[in-house]
């Protein structure tokens, strides 16, 4: 493998993490606020892919200057975010809040089904994509390769600002202190007078947000189909898995790594390209059956 | 009092219908046997769910038994049908033994991580070795003789239509015994307190793992089956959304009785069936839909809707799915 590849592989794998990150963030999020595994954060990836090709074309056309384009990905996310997220918390998640465990995973599985058709119904099964506003922000060299600045700076930019902001939030905020109140324990966050509902609330709208957004930024450098939600979604399990359920920083650098190992095997071992993910995630739960940044006992965010 | 809910005539009746469907009408053969097939490896997940285990990677031993049952039909044409379902089930079991091992030592969501994950690496090395796998188009099996008999294909048919129906409810009768034994108890036992378990001398990871293999050796005859009446294999056959669908169809039957698994298979062919032939596109939706009514109106399935309607069948346990329990609780 040649220098340049390794340098193609590297930006490729970094460009693809950040992606990676910012849905598993939303998964992980709401996993420890809600202690839901939430299948239905695929289609919320999809829903956020298709709604911002769909805003970025229409802008393309009126001829929108560039930061236009790029607020039209972040609207079409925090549209998605708030209604689908907030449909799936009130109309569905609350309903089953009191029943089995494996009842709240199955409810958020039919809610992927529907949201599959759904999309089929709204979009089509053609190819959506919207590169206009890759080509507007122009290639860079570096290290003797030329990529898109889109790729390399803005998304990993995006990522890493979601990420220092989130912790930010967590930690001095009085809202993020609640989240983790919450997240520790329910109960005990409402005694202390917490509104654990509203607070299940925002979280899910969170992390619904940030699937939505991994799905917008993905949507210029992306042809959409249906499926990429599937695809999507077993993948951000096996980096939440893999890191540990609700590790934020765990789950940056486990995205790091699956982004740039898939990467890596896409230009050496191209068969393997899908599996390597799975295989790092069955690795590191066979030697840390909790996941690689989970602390003996304590819980979690 | 005569009963509403009767399982040997709910049996009975259901067996009949199959048969005569299939034979008056033919095309309907292929999608009943499909039905069973579910339902046979439903039973298998259903085991699982007793457990408080939920996999999203069992389709894995359907695959493994399918594509077994596909090399060996290709390399060796003459075998029998028969020889090759006991083979696709071998293989799902050697698998499924050597995987129990490691996933018996996880419990809730990184149980479903790990048996998904793993299913996922075989679905993915499946589609891209084309040159052994035949990719993502699969691998065509000829019709293999039956008990050393050639037949046409209406006449395999029916034969594997009436086989499969055997086998259902042969393994119905079994997996209900099994639930209602010593061991299906001790099962049952690790969704509601494991500790508890463990003083009574059992080792948990030991029952799970029994409970595991037999799940996996259901599931792989469901997959060998299902190759043998489709003539073809895909990796389709082990996706995760079709581990997803047995265990829609487990929670959509009830896991009370064994039945359920195949009244809850029934209620997901039909389904498919009506939306393929009235509301095309939308048949993944119209199954969401029911799944949510299912969970919303009736938590414990199809089965407990109807134990709850006739005061019958005198359940052993009040609750299969009891009252949520603290310690039971989906976080590790």
């Amino acid at each position: 493998m040649s220098f340049e590849l390794l340098m193609l592989a590297a930006a490729d794998g970094f460009s693809y993490a950040g992606l990676l990150f910012l849905v598993s963030l939303g998964l992980t999020l709401i996993f420890g606020v809600q202690g839901i595994l939430n299948v239905a954060h695929g289609s919320l990836y999809a829903f956020g892919g298709y709604t911002a090709a769909t805003l970025a074309i229409w802008a393309a056309e009126k001829q929108a200057p560039t930061w236009v384009l790029l607020a039209a990905l972040v609207l079409a996310a925090l549209v998605v975010g708030v209604i689908l997220g907030g449909i799936l918390e009130i109309g569905l998640l609350r309903r089953v809040q009191d029943k089995d465990p494996v009842l709240q995973l199955l409810v958020t599985f039919a809610a992927f089904l529907i949201f599959e058709d759904l999309q089929r119904l709204i979009w089509g099964v053609s190819p959506y994509s919207s590169t206009e506003v890759v080509s507007r922000l122009g290639n860079f060299d570096i290290f003797g390769i030329t990529y898109t600045a889109y790729q390399l700076l803005l998304i990993p930019a995006v990522a890493f600002g979601v990420y220092l902001g989130l912790l930010f939030a967590l930690r001095r905020t009085r809202l993020g202190k609640q989240i983790i109140a919450v997240t520790h324990h329910r109960e005990v966050a409402t005694a202390l007078g917490i509104n654990a509902r509203k607070i299940g609330l925002i979280a899910f709208i969170m992390g619904a947000f940030l699937g939505a957004l991994g799905g917008a930024l993905a949507a210029p450098t992306t042809s959409l189909v249906p499926g990429v939600g599937t695809d999507m979604i077993v993948l951000s399990f096996s980096v939440v898995a893999t890191a540990g359920l609700g590790q934020i920083t765990g789950a940056l650098i486990t995205a790091l790594l699956i982004g740039l190992a898939r990467s890596v095997a896409v230009y050496t071992v191209p068969e393997l390209e899908v599996a390597v993910p799975y295989l790092i995630m069955v690795a590191v739960l066979l030697v840390r059956p909790n996941g690689l940044f989970t602390v003996a006992q304590a819980r979690r965010i | 009092m005569a009963r509403l809910f009767d399982i040997r005539i709910l049996t009975i009746a259901g067996s009949l219908l199959c048969l005569i469907l299939g034979l008056a009408f033919p095309w309907s053969k292929t999608p009943i046997i499909v039905g069973l097939c579910f339902g046979i490896a439903t039973l298998g997940v259903a085991a699982m769910v007793r457990a408080g285990q939920v996999s999203f990677g069992h389709a894995m031993y359907a695959c493994i038994a399918g594509y077994t049952v596909a090399f060996l039909a290709r390399a060796w044409p003459q075998l029998d049908g028969l020889l090759l379902i006991l083979a696709g089930v071998g293989a799902s079991l050697f698998a499924g033994a050597i995987v129990g091992v490691f996933v018996v030592r996880y419990r809730g969501i990184f149980f479903g991580m790990l048996n998904l994950a793993i299913s996922m690496v075989l679905y993915s090395v499946i589609g891209k070795f084309y040159a052994i796998t035949g990719g993502t188009d699969g691998l065509r099996i000829n019709r293999p003789t039956l008990l050393g008999i050639e037949f046409e294909r209406a006449g395999f048919e029916t034969v594997l239509l009436v086989g499969t129906l055997l086998a259902a409810i042969g393994l119905g009768i079994l997996v209900q015994r099994y639930f209602q034994s010593a061991s299906g108890e001790a099962l049952a036992g690790i969704k509601t307190n494991e500790t508890r378990l463990e003083y009574l001398g059992l080792s948990a990871r030991r029952v799970l793992w029994d409970g595991y293999l037999f799940s996996a050796g259901l599931v792989g005859l469901s997959g060998a089956l299902f190759a043998l009446v489709q003539g073809l294999v895909t990796p389709d056959i082990g996706s995760w959304l079709r581990s997803g669908e047995f265990v829609f169809i487990a929670i959509l039957g009830g896991s009370g009785h064994a039945i359920g698994a195949f009244l809850g298979a029934a209620v997901f062919e039909l389904v498919k069936l009506f939306a393929a032939a009235y509301m095309t596109g939308i048949w993944q939706m119209l199954l969401g839909i029911t799944l949510i009514v299912v969970i919303l109106v009736a938590p414990e399935g199809i089965v407990g809707l109807l134990m709850k309607k006739s005061a019958l069948a005198t359940p052993r346990r009040k609750s299969p799915w009891g009252t949520r329990r603290e310690e039971n609780k989906w976080t590790p």
